[in-house]
């Protein structure tokens, strides 16, 4: 792999939750680096923190210490607002159970964060239509939900996930809950986002499988990060 | 735009659900105005009065007459600009539950005296000649179906015996706010009879209406008359109209407050409905919030969107309550006529039913909007499933 330039560096990161007056720790001391264009898949046993480390990243939580600097900006120094704005702008999100709204439209709910942009109506339209062409569902966009599979639920997600063009893609168990042709389909869409547009994708997943899609894999084992044991393949 | 499609899908996602509570909130708001209603026409009679006539009874009581005789001399008072009187006749038509007010009055001065009830004058001219002539309001003449000319026979019970009358004139009401159920004859027949079987009870009068020039001379002029007729047998206390008809409610007063009341625990319980219809809503559709604020979407979106939802509930059950309010109080208040003459909605119901509706929706939203709000991103992803 060439090295590029580091487009997320996440230094000396602690998050904790607490419950009541226990504090239980998380996240212990992680460093990463994640380059521009990379696919990064983060593996590990269920309670690791891989989806709270996603969340960090993804600036839809608050880390205890440590830096997170993405594109150029230290997250974690965000206000709320602030960090809402950044969002709509840097990341898009890709979720294990697609979270589509129900009453929208598949065009309506790619349409969603378009809304908070300046973008005219027709400008949104055209934004909408090629992000539902690059996941090949141009010919659903006036269907439901749950008018859709699984499978194309989640590439509708996706189409979202890119339509405002974001630098960043987080994706939290894309295929989980997804049978394997669907998604075979869901992680070729996302290598395609890695290599024809040059998005930066972080995915946490439990399945070999899909890991074996990603340029690089991190294990994460109770709040520590590891390079990925050769052994794991 | 797309915020109010969303809203309006969103009320919409259980159809069920929102039928039920669109149709208690109409329930709600129907019951309410009509309570309302009631007690609207509790005061009827209190809001028609006018502020140039007073009512002048005997200091004792209301059962109690004043002689004829003070008539010259009330009219002598400064400030006096007409006077009439007359008796409660209470008489029975049929049977007692055919209720409505009669009096014996002096008809010329009553119906200078009140101007608001609007008697052609062709009528007017036939009743004043016609001794035993009677007039009548329209929705009376209407009820009974009774006929210009038409004998009308009445039973006392204060005077014993049976009367009849002939229906010579039919007012109408100026505005909805006059009672049109009035039955009122010459208290010289009464008088005359009265003369010849009970002599005692002759020359007496329950009540005078006095004019006054303008409602500023009130005051001078109650104190006038009632000082005039100090120290006699028959000691006088004049009030303002609106005194006199509030003095009736006054006994009443209870029921009215107690009305009141439940007009507005029946709010409170469908703003406990509705609030529970948008915490069910809005706890199910947290994880849906959450993707919304991961999109970049802020409180104010979120909290819009849930306002926006209860509200459109709420007003939609309003509107329907509205309607529904008119129709229902035409049947309750022909139903209730003998009790209430006039029975008709207010805007000011209206207004109240109106502001209900937005408490109402607005107090739903509050909690579930805060809940909705202040969750972390990362919890509300959580609730999925
Ligand atoms: N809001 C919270 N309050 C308290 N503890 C939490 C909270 N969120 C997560 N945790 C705990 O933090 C740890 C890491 O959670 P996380 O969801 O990041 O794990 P994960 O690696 O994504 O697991 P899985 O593979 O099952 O999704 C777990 O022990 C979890 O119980
Ligand atoms: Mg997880």
């Amino acid at each position: 792999m060439e090295n590029k330039q580091p487009v997320i560096q996440i230094k000396n990161l602690c998050k904790s939750y607490r419950r009541g007056s226990q504090i239980i720790p998380v996240l212990e001391n992680i460093n990463l680096e994640i380059a521009q264009c990379e696919f990064l898949a983060l593996m590990g046993p269920s309670g690791s923190g891989k989806s709270t480390l996603l969340n960090l990243i993804a600036g839809i939580d608050k880390a205890d210490s440590g830096i997170i600097n993405v594109a150029g900006t230290d997250i974690n120094s965000l206000s709320e607002t602030e960090l809402a704005g950044w969002r709509a702008g840097h990341v898009g999100f890709i979720f294990q159970f697609y979270n589509l709204i129900p009453v929208l439209t598949a065009y309506e709910n790619v349409e969603l964060p378009l809304l908070l942009t300046g973008l005219s109506r027709k400008q949104r339209r055209a934004h909408v239509e090629t992000a539902l062409k690059i996941v090949n569902l141009s010919d659903r966009m006036d269907h439901y939900p749950g008018q859709l599979s699984g499978g194309q639920q989640q590439r509708v997600a996706i189409a979202r996930a890119i339509v405002t063009d974001p630098a960043i893609v987080v994706a939290d168990e894309p295929t989980g809950d997804l049978d394997r042709v669907s998604a075979e389909e869901v992680l070729e869409l996302m290598e395609r986002l890695v290599n024809e547009l040059c998005k930066t994708i972080i995915m946490v997943t439990h399945d070999p499988r899909a890991a074996k899609k990603a340029h690089v894999i991190r294990h994460l084992d109770k709040g520590v990060l590891n390079a990925t044991p050769q052994a794991y393949f | 735009m797309q915020l109010l499609k969303l809203i309006f899908k969103n009320a919409f996602r259980h159809r069920l659900r929102t039928f039920l509570t669109i149709t208690g909130i109409s329930i709600a708001i129907l019951a309410f105005g009509l309570l309302r209603t009631v007690v609207n026409a509790w005061y009827a009679g209190v809001e028609a009065s006018a502020a140039n006539r007073l009512v002048s009874r005997n200091a004792i009581s209301l059962v109690f007459p004043l002689p004829l005789s003070y008539k010259e001399k009330i009219r002598q008072i400064e400030g006096v600009t007409n006077v009439s009187y007359g008796n409660w006749f209470g008489g029975v038509y049929i049977d007692e539950k055919n209720f409505f007010a009669n009096f014996a009055v002096e008809p010329k001065s009553y119906l200078e005296l009140y101007p608001e009830f609007i008697l052609p004058q062709d009528q007017k001219a036939i009743l004043l000649r016609d001794r035993k002539g009677f007039a009548a309001g329209r929705k009376l003449v209407e009820k009974y179906k009774w006929k210009l000319g038409d004998t009308v026979v009445l039973k006392g019970t204060i005077f014993p015996g049976t009367w009849d009358f002939v229906l010579r004139g039919v007012y109408k009401g100026r505005d909805k706010s006059i009672d049109e159920t009035q039955f009122f004859f010459h208290w010289d027949y009464l008088n005359e009879s009265l003369k010849k079987s009970f002599p005692m009870r002759a020359d007496q009068v329950g009540f005078y209406l006095i004019g006054i020039k303008n409602p500023n001379v009130a005051a001078d002029v109650s104190e006038a008359v009632d000082r005039t007729f100090k120290n006699s047998l028959a000691e006088t206390l004049t009030e303002t109209e609106k005194a006199f008809q509030m003095s009736f409610i006054s006994m009443s007063e209870a029921i009215v407050v107690a009305i009141q009341l439940v007009s507005f625990v029946v709010i409170i319980i469908i703003m406990a409905v509705m609030a529970n219809t948008m915490a069910m809503s809005a706890r199910e559709r947290i994880a849906e919030y959450a993707v919304l604020k991961t999109l970049g979407f802020g409180g104010t979106y979120i909290t819009a969107l849930i306002f926006g939802e209860s509200l459109f509930i709420s007003s939609a059950g309003c509107i329907i309550g509205i309607i529904l309010t008119f129709p229902a109080a035409k049947i309750f208040g022909d139903a209730m006529s003998q009790f209430f003459p006039i029975f008709n909605v207010s805007w000011n119901t209206v207004y109240l039913d109106v502001a209900a509706s937005v408490v109402v929706g607005g107090a739903s939203a509050i909690i579930p909007a805060y809940r909705a709000v202040s969750i972390r991103i990362a919890e509300g992803l959580r609730r999925i499933g």
